[in-house]
């Protein structure tokens, strides 16, 4: 008995393994799913090793450096490489902390809108019936708002403040994965292997998450990868509209509206936070693009 | 067709009655005294903030005011904006204008250069020419439009100095709106200088608008496109002898449109997002800006009514794309 499980063990890993080889061989053959992954990972390096990257406190306001340009330019010095802002901050150093905000909006709020819409679409699926009438009319009635205008809104009845920003976010989001999880629930529920669950004694607990969950999870990922990107898009754009992030906190959105007057006198203060937050958006996207070529039986060739 | 339209409406009414309860709701969802919030006084005595509270009907049962609300709703009744006194419709259709002149050159702008990149990058599949284009419109599509705006301005603006910074027409000129859309009433006005004034304060906030609706049609005409041409009718019109400029233009492009409209149609409600931040970089006095203006000044009944006006308008604006593809596709009718 015991031999035989470890057996079991043994096969199912090595049908991951292959099925993981299998899905890297499609996602590695799209050279700009490749080169968005490197780029995405060397951001996750620069988030989490901030401290030891930047050269400046993100905070620290050096009052002899006030809107220095960048290193190459006449008048730029060697210590502030992409030149300091209107009150003398090291413009890299607050990008590189930057980083770690945008990456945790991405994933606190592809976090939050997943599982929430994971959960909601589930029993939306399973129940069908009202249950499902009134969750569907209610995802209907949350995409009729643009999504940005439906967070400014939330954020000026919550408060402005980047937790606020997210949760909105997060909110406006959500009924993409409810609808994606029921659809997927509903295909999949008519399938044999379901009823053979359902008949061997599964509860409708099991059935949801263990029996039916697993095989919708390819469109997720491809929609988790695009929440994240519209996160941060997202989050930026409250951050730019006074919304999101307060200041002096180095949110690139909100670098941009601490900037803006300055944009006819000072181009690198404005420059700067906006390319960042547009690579690190392209990289996800190209990601995004990989996965979904990878992961969609219907593109793969063989 | 009709039986089309009325399940269509079927659906649209109870969610519009949705949006109505969430738009009602917020303004008891805020925190503090709803009566301060909708009169704007915010210090005032218990006779004076019943007299409000009375006048305002706020001391009735909650179900009374919503449909009290909702039939102001029906009949045009928006409430007043507590910061200018004036009627939110009245302000609404003001402003509106300004941003359907914006968006429909957005519009036209993605369209126009939209849908002949994408069947050239179809055509060209695999090329140089497919892969930067597609290239250039995963750019698009991952921009922040409001850094965008920023660039455009500091090149445009700044450097060359071919462009204005914000508004619509140069305070030089003056005239009575006739039809509200700036490039007509320009040239109505027979003033000289006035129509090319008011071309170039569009263009920059055109070309921001229309940078995400201009890379996701280029998208989805390539991939709509790519589905076509693979088709055996493709196949046969070419065995025929057809020249390829009709084997694409006539019969590929036709079929390959009706997913695109769809995309288009979508685009709408990403253009009203868009153009709170566009109408913000630009100082474009249109409903987008007068948004981030009310959320600014807590001007409550302002953005209760602009919520619901702006949610109406792209609802019934995907009704009419819905009813468009049920007429181009006849098989999804039933």
């Amino acid at each position: 008995m015991a031999e035989a499980t470890k057996t079991e063990t043994v096969t199912s890993a090595a049908l991951r393994r292959q099925m993981l080889s299998e899905f890297w061989f499609y996602f590695s053959e799209n050279r700009g799913a490749v080169i968005g992954l490197v780029v995405f990972i060397a951001l996750v390096i620069v988030a989490v090793f901030a401290p030891l990257i930047a050269p400046h406190s993100p905070f620290e306001q050096y009052r002899d450096a006030v809107l220095v340009p960048p290193a190459w330019l006449q008048g730029g010095r060697a210590t502030y490489l992409l030149g300091t802002d209107a009150v003398g901050r090291d413009i890299l150093s607050r990008l590189i902390y930057g980083a770690q905000y945008s990456l945790f909006i991405g994933l606190f709020v592809t976090t939050l809108s997943l599982t929430g819409g994971i959960v909601v679409g589930l029993i939306a699926g399973y129940c069908r019936g009202w249950v499902d009438t009134v969750i569907m009319r209610l995802m209907d009635i949350i995409l009729a708002f643009p999504s940005l205008l439906l967070a400014l809104v939330l954020v000026a009845i919550l408060g402005p403040s980047l937790t606020n920003g997210m949760i909105a976010i997060a909110l406006t989001l959500q009924p993409h994965f409810v609808r994606l999880t029921r659809a997927a629930v509903m295909a999949e529920l008519t399938r044999d292997y379901v009823t053979a669950a359902r008949i061997a004694g599964a509860g409708p607990f099991r059935l949801m998450f263990r029996t039916i969950l697993p095989n919708c999870t390819a469109p997720l990922i491809v929609q988790a990868t695009l929440s994240f990107s519209n996160a941060i898009l997202d989050a930026a754009a409250l951050g730019f509209l006074g919304m999101g992030a307060q200041p002096p906190a180095p949110e690139w959105g909100t670098m941009l509206a601490e900037a803006r007057e300055f944009i006819l006198r000072a181009w690198w203060v404005v420059t700067f936070p906006g390319l960042a937050i547009l690579i690190t958006v392209l990289a996800i996207n190209l990601m995004g693009d990989g996965l979904r070529d990878a992961l969609d039986p219907k593109m793969k060739r063989s | 067709m009709f039986g089309f339209l009325l399940r269509r409406l079927a659906v649209l009414i109870p969610t519009f009655i949705g949006v109505s309860i969430i738009a009602f709701a917020f303004i008891r969802l805020l925190p503090g005294d709803p009566v301060a919030l909708l009169s704007g006084e915010r210090v005032m005595s218990p006779e004076r903030h019943a007299q409000i509270s009375a006048q305002l009907g706020l001391d009735r049962p909650m179900v009374i005011q919503y449909l009290d609300y909702l039939g102001g709703v029906v009949t045009g009744d928006f409430g007043t904006s507590i910061v200018s006194k004036t009627p939110i419709l009245k302000q609404f259709l003001a402003l509106f204008p300004a941003t359907v002149e914006l968006s429909f050159c957005a519009i036209i702008i993605a369209v126009a250069l939209g849908i002949p990149a994408g069947v050239i990058a179809a055509i060209k599949r695999g090329s140089a020419v497919d892969q930067s284009m597609m290239g250039i419109a995963l750019v698009g599509y991952s921009m922040p439009i409001f850094w965008w705006g920023l660039l455009l301005i500091i090149l445009f603006s700044g450097i060359l100095q071919w462009t204005p910074v914000s508004g619509r027409i140069s305070l030089m000129f003056y005239f009575k709106p006739v039809t509200g859309f700036m490039l007509i009433d320009s040239l109505l006005s027979g003033q000289k200088g006035a129509f090319s004034s008011a071309v170039s304060h569009l263009i920059l906030p055109s070309i921001v608008l229309a940078t995400i609706p201009l890379a996701v049609i280029a998208r989805q005409t390539r991939s709509a496109m790519l589905e076509v041409l693979s088709e055996d009718y493709i196949r046969t019109a070419r065995a025929k002898g057809l020249s390829p400029f009709r084997v694409v233009g006539l019969h590929a492009l036709r079929n390959a449109m009706i997913p695109v409209i769809t995309t288009i149609g979508l685009q709408i409600g990403v253009m009203l997002a868009g153009a709170i931040l566009t109408e913000t970089i630009f100082s474009w006095p249109g409903i987008g800006k007068w948004m981030v203006d009310s959320v600014f000044r807590r001007d409550y009944p302002v953005i209760q009514g602009g919520l619901l006006l702006i949610a109406g308008i792209i609802m019934i604006v995907n009704l009419i794309v819905d009813l468009l593809y049920g007429l181009v596709n006849p098989r999804i009718r039933h």
